[in-house]
């Protein structure tokens, strides 16, 4: 799986996008998003998933529960 | 700032342009700031006597500075450019996803802009407003987990507008790998906001921080923030930037241990403490505001700002202003500024222009200061009694302002000291946003319930009876004078009635702080 940004939650405030190890997040039609394809869950680069520890809203980088989880 | 004084500081390397705050910090609590021209006056701010009251290197980077002089702040515009949204730690008084264009707090912006859009539009601001002296850059994150795109603005603007001074204002946690960036674009002002030194009162107001790629929560991050803060400012006064450090008030969790931050902070060479209320309507969706916790009342404020005064010059002046705030305190001219409209400005930095309105607002502020001097005599007949007046002012330290029309009213205190700017009450009104609408007067009335009197250029028939009926003198015989003069004569006058008999003095009660949002149409229509 991969983490996605819910939207409607997105403040827009850029932290998570710096942060990314996998340069995964950009910016779209005025809010942020995260790439699937390039989403590593931050294994293998930290503990915890970055967009999560930095985003100032709670529940808006979650799971994507459509894809599989990812396995370095 | 003349423009020849800054190329002054300009040539200067940053060894010969560093103070011993030492000697500085003597000099400060000599001079406790504004009103000393009365001899035992204390400070309401860092810096509002004049050059002849302090070392000339410190008078030059405050004259010209609103949030770090009271008396500069009648005279001088700042602006802030939204350049760094993103942030590294939360704070439960602070609420990310409100947005509303109409709201005037910390961390609130309409619009955020590139380095360029943020250059541009200083230039359109410095060319439309030639008493804006001051760049800051306040969020609405923090500027320096935005490092990129904060020096990035700095170093724009130092080419295409050296004259205007650049500050920012942190949370702290990431200043110490910043101060020498900081020192090398000629930032000779950052504000800290430093809410607590014990870890285990920072608990309750930070759910965490962001720390080496980690979220850390509870004690352990507030453990961290405080120790990254402190450490932050000594090293800002090693460099002899000066520093200015904000405060939240929080009833029941920080309040007394206030102190303690003003004794910590002042020992570490800061130049001025900022106390402000905390913001809590429910609206702002904040955690405070969700939770219930109060902000405090006028006299809860003014008491604590008069129990850390005797330590360190403290601000009062403070409007708690939107990160994208623009014009002098106490108003807002953002919406004259938005992208779309600077980057259809035509814009003519006219430096000499400039640099002659500057010229007569000091000689205005001169004025100013003569009057007041002149009014000092014949005060000790107040003895040990304090007053409280409200004034109706659109600025430049002169009652010009129509009562009802007023948005804020500033607050001095008369005793024999002299007359002190000790703070300013905010009477707009309500975004409509279900909250039903209050009579206005009433409003004012609470807003001003501690002041004897209230100052006006003007004021209509039944306003006046009803201030009357509460207690409180309307006085518009001063229309378009100084207010520190007006307020001094009339309270000579006022201690002559109590002794002719005509008059009985007695204490009034306390008033509230407002909260919530700003009406934009009002805040429009102010404007123009």
């Amino acid at each position: 799986m991969a983490y996605k940004i819910v939207g409607s939650q997105c403040t827009n405030c850029t932290a998570c996008e710096a942060l990314c190890p996998n340069l995964a997040i950009s910016e779209a039609k005025g809010t942020f998003v995260i790439d699937p394809a390039k989403c590593t869950e931050c294994i293998g680069h930290f503990d915890t998933p970055q967009c999560v520890a930095i985003c100032p809203v709670d529940d808006t980088c979650v799971i994507d529960t459509a894809y599989p989880r990812y396995e370095a | 700032m003349t423009e020849a004084m800054f190329e002054d500081s300009h040539s200067n390397g940053s060894d010969d342009s560093a103070v011993d705050i030492a000697d500085v910090m003597q000099k400060m609590a000599e001079h406790k700031g504004c009103g000393t021209e009365g001899g035992s006056g204390k400070a309401s701010c860092g810096s509002s006597g004049g050059p002849e009251d302090m070392p000339a290197e410190i008078w030059e980077k405050v004259k010209n500075h609103p949030c770090y002089s009271e008396e500069a702040h009648h005279h001088y515009a700042r602006m802030h450019v939204a350049v760094a949204p993103a942030c590294n730690i939360q704070c439960n008084y602070c609420n990310r996803k409100y947005d509303c264009a109409n709201e005037s707090r910390p961390g609130v912006v309409s619009e955020r802009l590139t380095p360029e859009q943020a250059s541009k539009k200083v230039l359109a601001v410095a060319s439309t407003i030639p008493q804006m002296t001051v760049l800051g850059i306040a969020g609405p994150g923090d500027p320096l987990a935005n490092p990129g795109k904060t020096f990035e603005t700095f170093r724009l603007i130092s080419e295409v507008a050296p004259d205007i001074k650049l500050c920012l204002s942190t949370n702290g946690l990431a200043l110490p790998d910043w101060v020498d960036e900081i020192a090398k674009y000629k930032v000779d002002h950052v504000t800290i906001t430093i809410n607590m030194i014990d870890p285990e009162v920072g608990q309750h107001i930070y759910p965490w921080i962001f720390w080496e790629n980690k979220r850390l929560q509870g004690y352990e991050a507030a453990k961290i923030l405080t120790e990254r803060q402190l450490l932050g400012l000594e090293m800002l006064t090693e460099r002899g930037i000066l520093a200015k450090i904000n405060s939240v008030m929080i009833p029941g969790i920080n309040d007394r241990h206030l102190i303690e931050v003003n004794k910590a902070v002042k020992s570490r060479g800061a130049f001025l403490h900022n106390i402000m209320p905390l913001i809590s309507a429910p609206e702002h969706g904040t955690v405070f505001g969700l939770n219930g916790q109060r902000g405090p009342t006028a006299q809860e404020l003014k008491a604590l700002q008069d129990d850390c005064e005797g330590d360190m010059n403290m601000m009062r002046h403070c409007r708690q202003c939107r990160a994208d705030a623009v014009g002098l305190l106490g108003e807002d001219r953002s919406a004259e500024f938005t992208t779309d409209k600077i980057m259809a400005m035509e814009v003519n930095y006219d430096s000499a222009g400039r640099k002659a309105y500057q010229e007569a607002v000091e000689a205005e502020r001169q004025a100013k200061v003569a009057a007041k001097k002149d009014e000092l005599d014949g005060l000790e007949k107040a003895g040990d009694m304090k007053m409280l007046v409200a004034v109706a002012t659109k600025g430049h330290g002169i009652i010009n302002e129509h009562f009802g029309h007023a948005k804020e009213f500033q607050i001095y205190e008369l005793s024999q000291t002299g007359a002190k700017f000790v703070g300013h009450r905010r009477v707009d009104l309500y975004c409509q946003g279900g909250y039903g609408e209050e009579d206005a007067l009433d409003t004012v009335i609470k807003a001003i319930n501690d002041c004897h009197a209230v100052f006006v250029a003007k004021i209509g028939g039944c306003p006046k009876s009803d201030l009357q009926a509460a207690g409180i003198e309307p006085v518009d015989q001063y229309a378009h004078e100084f207010i520190e003069k007006s307020a001094l004569v009339w309270f000579k006058d006022y201690l002559a009635k109590i002794e002719a008999g005509e008059i009985v003095h007695s204490d009034r009660g306390d008033a509230a702080i407002r909260q919530g949002a700003l009406l934009g149409s009002a805040l429009l229509s102010q404007a123009s």
